[in-house]
């Protein structure tokens, strides 16, 4: 057990952060699974539109390994198959019937997780579709079968925008979260790591009652929850090794299925942002349509964006989209006004949210800001240094970095630490850059060099 | 839409695909983006961006050189009627030397901003706002009675040679001020060292008053024989003081330490400048200085003896900190090499001054110098890195 205390990072102070209760909606009507949601997926289809299937039916499965299943959330008919670009599977919408008719797999129970052997419990999950709550080290991907990790981490803090509450996220799921603890320490012949934000302001049972982790505690400005800080941090990943994460509602959800044999479909989103009317917590469905979930709210913007995520890392949903497979949040922004300010880029700026102390905001660290999607300047070269690595607690020079991989120099990529990077933890080095350069485009580009090559 | 929108949007068709002017749209997008601030949006994630951009980055350095500018208006004029030996009010002095800068401003900012366009036009980029700098720091690095000719070749030079030959803002290696204040110095010497170039006057119409020398502090502490350097400055009516609010001869914008402590508070509060460099630099230049005075004999030039503190005050070494040496392109970029770079531009400059009897301005190609050496010091922190990263446990 270990303190850390980071320093550098920037916490991005937003207005519209959700009020800390959880709302009960009724059942959805649409849910969806969205293979775009998990990166590098091939996905192949199991069903087709009109096909009746129950909660825990297969939707589609990994190319890579078809036993690796993702499953309807709900019982009900197969509404559309939604295709993007180049035939990209975007979206399987499933039409809600309320039976709740579900698929059961054979799984441990309680009790058989700690003695079922890793074997028995992988072929489980994949086919219960849980699997894919396992994430894997460097490339964050989902886990491959035949890995055996080095150690297992779980970040119990969120530090991002809006980031929601932990102790509200997993209020009740105590017994879940440890039963996807016993069973996650059995893929692993390392630890199973869960780090905790000693600043937290309401402590998470949960999490303080797990046993056979080791905790470690952090504190610091964004992104010091991410968990790839905190692997930097334990024990950072060395060439050729390899790491699983989980997300902490995604080792309940793992343990839930286990006890059970039922996909875990219950989810807790927060919605917030400036635009939500009301932003709260909603306890409803994995995959919930957009539609479903501001039934009961409102928006407040003309021209709102809609992120499932946060404001940094999240995936962008449209009005008719559906929440992702990963989160408990949705934001809400509004769209960057089309009216151009006269002198804009010189103004004080008190109400502009900024990293630079050029801004007048920069001087009141606790207020909250109102922000929209302006990009606020335009592509230009790298002429800030320095700043870039003020926002990443890491031993990794981030600029050096993405200019070696725009160079295309494999070895120097991999030596300056890309593999122990995904977009999350360089997101804020984008959104500081005045050149705004996509540090993590830039970094996912190399992690595909490289796993492409070696 | 606000009026100055409408203008522009009328406009825009001429300079986009298929207009006539298609070729010039980098002009276009220059002036309309200085004018109004983009609405461009995110496409994904980060669906946030900072408004900081590298206009507003560029322009804090440019406010952070006003008080430079305005102060070296007023002393230009000051230095001029010192010479011919009128009292003159502050309207005065400052009008007259407003006569003098401004040309050599808007030269720059001309002829510089035309072959910036020209790249961009050729390139097909946009244009850049280093240049926002780059034109204004160029003119204070030069004396008052720079002919604009010589001016407008300089900037070329810094602008061409010094940037755009590299691939323009973010890729080169030298500051591009620096470069054509290098090239002048190399190519008219005459106007740019010496005693006679530093006050502005009327040869055949200006009486110039008895005694005058012209000479800047640097090079009376530099020429002194048989005094110690400080008596030699005293006897030329250069106090401490004097020489640190800037009331003496010399470039334009060198010649004030407490304009240039004002622009390094800007610089260093809004966090556009490295506080570490400005530091580092001027710590360099503190310690050459002792070390100088320590193996100082008395058979040695006086301006060994100079106080180490006295460098720092004269001659470009101030301005040389705070808005040469920190150029983020040119300098170290991480900040153990800022550090070193910092520290090696201050000791190379003081070495220079002192040991050079031929040129008592180091600070000019010490920056040079640890601009062509700042990667191979990011080179060898980089490495560390890396180092590091294979032997963790």
């Amino acid at each position: 057990m270990s303190d850390f205390k980071l320093k550098k990072g920037f916490d991005i102070r937003l207005v519209g952060e959700a009020e800390k209760r959880i709302v009960e909606l009724p059942a959805p009507k649409m849910v969806a699974l969205k293979p775009q949601d998990f990166r590098g997926l091939k996905a192949k289809l199991e069903v087709h539109e009109g096909d009746t299937v129950k909660q825990g039916t297969p939707l589609f499965y990994a190319k890579s390994n078809e036993n690796i299943k993702f499953v309807s959330p709900v019982s009900g008919t197969v509404k559309a198959i939604k295709r993007g670009e180049r035939r990209a599977l975007m979206e399987i919408i499933v039409e809600n019937d309320g039976q709740n008719n579900s698929e059961k797999v054979d799984v441990p129970g309680r009790e058989g997780i700690k003695t079922a052997g890793r074997e028995k419990l992988q072929a489980v999950m994949m086919q219960g579709g849980v699997w894919p709550f396992i994430i894997r080290r460097p490339f964050s991907k989902i886990a491959l079968a035949g890995d055996t990790p080095r150690d297992i981490f779980i970040s119990g803090m969120d530090t991002g925008p809006l980031a929601p509450d932990m102790a509200l996220v997993m209020e009740g799921l105590e017994d879940d979260f440890q039963a996807g603890i016993d069973a996650l320490a059995q893929m692993t012949e390392g630890k199973v790591y869960l780090g905790i934000d000693s600043r937290a302001k309401s402590a998470v049972p949960a999490f303080n009652q797990a046993t056979g982790v080791e905790k470690n505690y952090f504190s610091g400005p964004h992104p010091a929850g991410n968990v790839g800080v905190h692997v930097h941090h334990v024990k950072p990943l060395k060439s050729g090794e390899v790491v699983w994460t989980v997300k902490p509602y995604g080792v309940a959800m793992i343990g839930r299925f286990l006890k059970t044999g039922l996909f875990p479909q219950e989810r807790v989103v927060a919605v917030a942002g400036s635009s939500v009317k009301e932003p709260v917590y909603y306890k409803t469905i994995t995959g919930v349509s957009l539609e479903d979930l501001f039934a009961q709210n409102g928006i407040t913007d003309e021209e709102p964006r809609y992120i499932s995520g946060n404001v940094l890392t999240g995936t962008r949903v449209l009005k008719s989209g559906f929440v992702g497979f990963y989160d408990n949040l949705v934001s809400v922004i509004p769209e960057g006004p089309k009216e151009r300010k006269l002198l804009g880029w010189y103004l004080p700026g008190f109400k502009e949210l900024s990293h630079s102390r050029t801004f007048m905001s920069r001087w009141f660290p606790s207020r909250a800001y109102k922000v929209n999607t302006l990009l606020h300047g335009a592509d230009r070269a790298f002429v800030m240094s320095g700043d870039y690595e003020s926002v990443l607690p890491m031993d990794i020079y981030p600029v050096f970095l993405v200019k070696s991989i725009l160079a295309n120099d494999f070895e120097e990529m991999e030596g300056l630490g890309l593999m122990e990077l995904d977009e999350e933890d360089v997101a804020l080095c984008s959104y500081i850059c005045p050149s705004k350069y996509d540090f993590g485009g830039i970094i996912r580009q190399g992690l595909d060099i490289v796993e492409k090559e070696g | 839409m606000n009026f100055i929108e409408k203008i522009m949007e009328k406009q825009r068709p001429l300079f986009e695909k298929g207009g006539k002017l298609e070729r010039f749209y980098p002009m276009f997008e220059a002036g309309e983006t200085i004018l109004l601030w983009t609405n461009e949006r995110t496409k994904k994630g980060p669906h946030i961006r900072d408004g900081l951009d590298t206009k507003r980055f560029m322009m804090t350095v440019v406010v952070a050189l006003l008080p430079v500018l305005i102060f070296s208006m007023y002393n230009v004029g000051l230095q001029h009627f010192k010479a011919i030996g009128q009292t003159a009010t502050f309207m005065d002095a400052f009008s007259f030397g407003a006569w003098k800068v401004l040309p050599l401003v808007l030269i720059s900012y001309a002829v510089g901003g035309l072959w910036e366009v020209l790249f961009a036009v050729v390139r097909k980029h946009e244009v850049n706002e280093g240049f926002l700098v780059t034109g204004l720091l160029f003119p204070l690095t030069l004396p008052a009675t720079m002919p604009l000719w010589q001016a407008a070749i300089g900037i070329t030079f810094g602008v061409v040679i010094g940037k755009e030959v590299f691939g323009g803002t973010g890729m080169n290696i030298l500051n591009p001020a620096l470069t054509g204040r290098a090239f002048l110095f190399f190519a008219y010497p005459g106007r740019i060292s010496g005693d006679q170039v530093w006050t502005a006057f009327h040869s055949s119409t200006d009486k110039l008053v008895d005694g005058f020398s012209g000479a800047t502090p640097l090079l009376v502490a530099s020429n002194a024989t048989g005094e110690t350097a400080t008596h030699a400055l005293t006897t030329h009516g250069f106090s401490f003081m004097d020489m640190f609010y800037g009331f003496i001869p010399g470039s334009l914008g060198e010649t004030s330490t407490l304009m240039i402590l004002i622009g390094a508070a800007i610089l260093i509060i809004t966090g556009v400048g490295s506080w570490r460099i400005i530091l580092s630099t001027f710590l360099g230049g503190l310690f050459m200085g002792w070390l100088f005075n320590v193996l100082a004999g008395p058979e040695n030039s006086p301006i060994m003896s100079l106080p180490s503190y006295y460098h720092l005050v004269m001659g470009g070494f101030a301005l040389g900190a705070v808005f040469m040496a920190t150029d983020p392109v040119s300098a170290a970029q991480t900040s153990k090499g800022k550090w070193i770079y910092g520290f090696l531009t201050g000791l190379l400059a003081v070495l220079i001054r002192t040991v050079n009897p031929a040129y008592p301005e180091g600070m000019m190609l010490a920056i040079l110098f640890m601009n062509v050496f700042a990667p191979l010091i990011d080179y060898y922190v980089v490495r560390a890195n890396i180092k590091r990263r294979l032997s963790r446990a």
